[in-house]
């Protein structure tokens, strides 16, 4: 019989994420004591387990850039109007609503994404400075009185497109970085596959995340024509 | 190469310094100082990170984790123009606010499909392996000087506004940083070989349906503990979908893989771990509640996981 020891101890760091954010701790503090507790769990001296944080930590450095190399750009327009332009453009389109508005931004970015073009969109540089005003915009045309409430369900809305978009329509492009990805570890277990059909294969579940998705959207309409009725109704 | 990462790196170092020292001098805000630090021992990761000896720059990350998890990093005073203002120049300045905006989108496409090859004097003109980053990071200077043109504002001004978003954005700026570095740990630690034990030792995988469903379960959750849909796919699809269904059930590898990848997205759609697309744009959207986008993205991610189960079973065998 084949005996293979396997360490359960590095499970540990996994159950002080989930206590920690089912405690509500602060997110922050959670990643840094599930860094320790993972640390000693696999026996790591205090000295290594700063180094292999410090070395990690300077490694992925990169990652912030995408964040943090628009903000100055996007600040500047913000101050001089960019969201009081894009609320303004879409109040004058008359058939706009928040769903149809967002339906319409979700088609285009996994359509964008699929062919590659997956920096077409974003949080700071597109959600932020225009698809969350006109989206908000949409419907204070209709609703002036719209409550902060469904400002921010609308907001939320309009971040939850851009990443469904990006998720769904970026695994269906040949080259993307996932289908490598993919590739290589099934090589390592001795599969051959063929990029291409993993692409082909992602359209169904694709088609059906932008389906899904976008009756979703359809519905916020509703949702939020209802919410406001039964404001109106009362004194 | 001639435009490289470095420059950028050294740019947004750059940046995070002027934000600390812009804090340090701000009197209205409560916790200048504590403040100051934090955003100074970031430019310094940024700065002279590679210098800077590993035990050093994993002892500065626990200080920031704890200067930002313990309230020590208060937003500053900021002068904001009034929403009168905003909407006289949103009308002056029209359609053509959208060009600076645009422009980083469209520049960061155009260098990482265009320009990809393009070579100046024998060096490539980009930085190939990291060809978007660079073209991202070429997009938004052109955008800062394009947007300082038009609206006659100067580069102080456009510094300001990048402190007001970064204090804006405040800890949930590092917390994607910090939990990379966190899902590279688990992976040192050996997490991976730990829950494909748990998962295949403990669940009953002789029913089609069952193991299917663990499969794609798995991935989602998985996904969900480490926050990223690559770190899952190798353990779930090493551990249940390579040797159950590929190997007992004669699953089409290529459908397994597009449809395990999809499952880990309905995962990264559910977890606080991904603050990357969830908890940033709840900051950057100034929603009071931290997981409102989680929230919002409910509805489609479960739905989505019951259906690629669904096309998983049907569609392996094909």
């Amino acid at each position: 019989m084949q005996q293979t020891v396997v360490n359960l101890w590095p499970l540990l760091g996994v159950a002080v994420i989930i206590l920690g954010f089912a405690l509500r701790a602060h997110p922050v503090l959670v990643v840094i004591a599930a860094c320790a507790v993972t640390g000693l769990a696999a026996s790591m001296p205090v000295h290594q387990l700063l180094e292999t944080l410090g070395k990690a930590f300077v490694k992925t450095r990169n990652l912030p850039l995408i964040l943090l190399l628009p903000l100055a750009a996007i600040g500047l327009l913000e101050r001089y109007g960019l969201k009081e332009h894009a609320q303004a453009s879409i109040a004058r389109i008359r058939s706009a609503t928040t769903g149809r508005l967002l339906i319409v931004y979700l088609a285009i970015r996994e359509l964008s994404a699929a062919f590659g073009l997956t920096s077409l969109g974003g949080h700071p540089n597109m959600v932020r400075p225009l698809v969350a005003p006109m989206a908000q915009g949409a419907a204070e045309v209709r609703y002036p009185a719209l409550t902060d409430e469904l400002r921010h369900r609308i907001r939320a809305m309009a971040a939850a497109t851009d990443n469904v978009g990006l998720f769904f329509g970026e695994d269906v492009f040949v080259a993307f970085g996932a289908i490598v990805l993919m590739q290589t570890i099934l090589r390592g277990e001795g599969l051959e596959v063929d990029p291409l059909h993993v692409a082909m294969w992602g359209i169904p579940t694709a088609v059906t995340a932008f389906l899904i998705h976008s009756w979703r959207l359809h519905r916020l309409d509703a949702e939020i024509a209802r919410a406001m009725q039964r404001g109106e109704g009362q004194p | 190469m001639i435009v490289k990462l470095d420059w950028f790196i050294v740019i947004v170092g750059l940046l995070l310094l002027s934000a600390a020292v812009m804090a340090l001098l701000d009197r209205h805000n409560p916790k200048r100082y504590s403040s100051a630090l934090f955003w100074a021992l970031y430019a310094a990761i940024y700065l002279a990170g590679e210098q800077i000896p590993p035990a050093v720059t994993g002892l500065m990350m626990v200080l920031m984790a704890l200067l930002a998890g313990f309230g020590g990093v208060a937003l500053g005073r900021h002068s904001e123009r009034t929403a009168e203002q905003r909407k006289d120049s949103a009308q002056r300045l029209g359609h053509r606010l959208l060009i600076p905006a645009l422009l980083i989108p469209i520049t960061t496409m155009i260098g990482s499909t265009l320009l990809k090859d393009v070579q100046v004097g024998g060096a490539l003109l980009l930085d190939p392996k990291n060809l978007t980053l660079v073209s991202l990071g070429c997009g938004s200077v052109l955008a800062v000087a394009s947007a300082c043109w038009l609206t006659r504002a100067t580069p102080m001004q456009a510094l300001r506004e990048s402190r007001r978003l970064t204090d804006h954005l405040g800890w949930a700026l590092v917390l994607p940083h910090m939990l990379a570095v966190l899902g590279l740990l688990f992976t040192e630690a050996g997490m991976g070989k730990a829950v494909a034990h748990v998962v295949t030792s403990y669940i009953n995988l002789d029913i089609r349906l069952v193991a299917v469903a663990v499969y794609c379960i798995g991935m989602a959750l998985f996904t969900i503990i480490m926050g990223n849909g690559f770190a899952a796919f190798p353990v779930i699809a090493g551990g249940v979908g390579i040797p159950v269904l590929v190997g007992v059930y004669h699953a089409n590898p290529a459908v397994m893989a597009a449809i395990g990848m999809f499952s880990a997205y309905c995962g990264t759609l559910l977890t606080p771990m991904a603050a990357n697309f969830n908890i940033v744009p709840a900051a950057l959207l100034d929603l009071p509640d931290k997981n409102a986008v989680i929230r919002a993205q409910i509805g489609t991610a479960l739905p989505l996981l019951l259906a690629n189960i669904a096309l998983l079973y049907f569609l392996m065998n094909l």
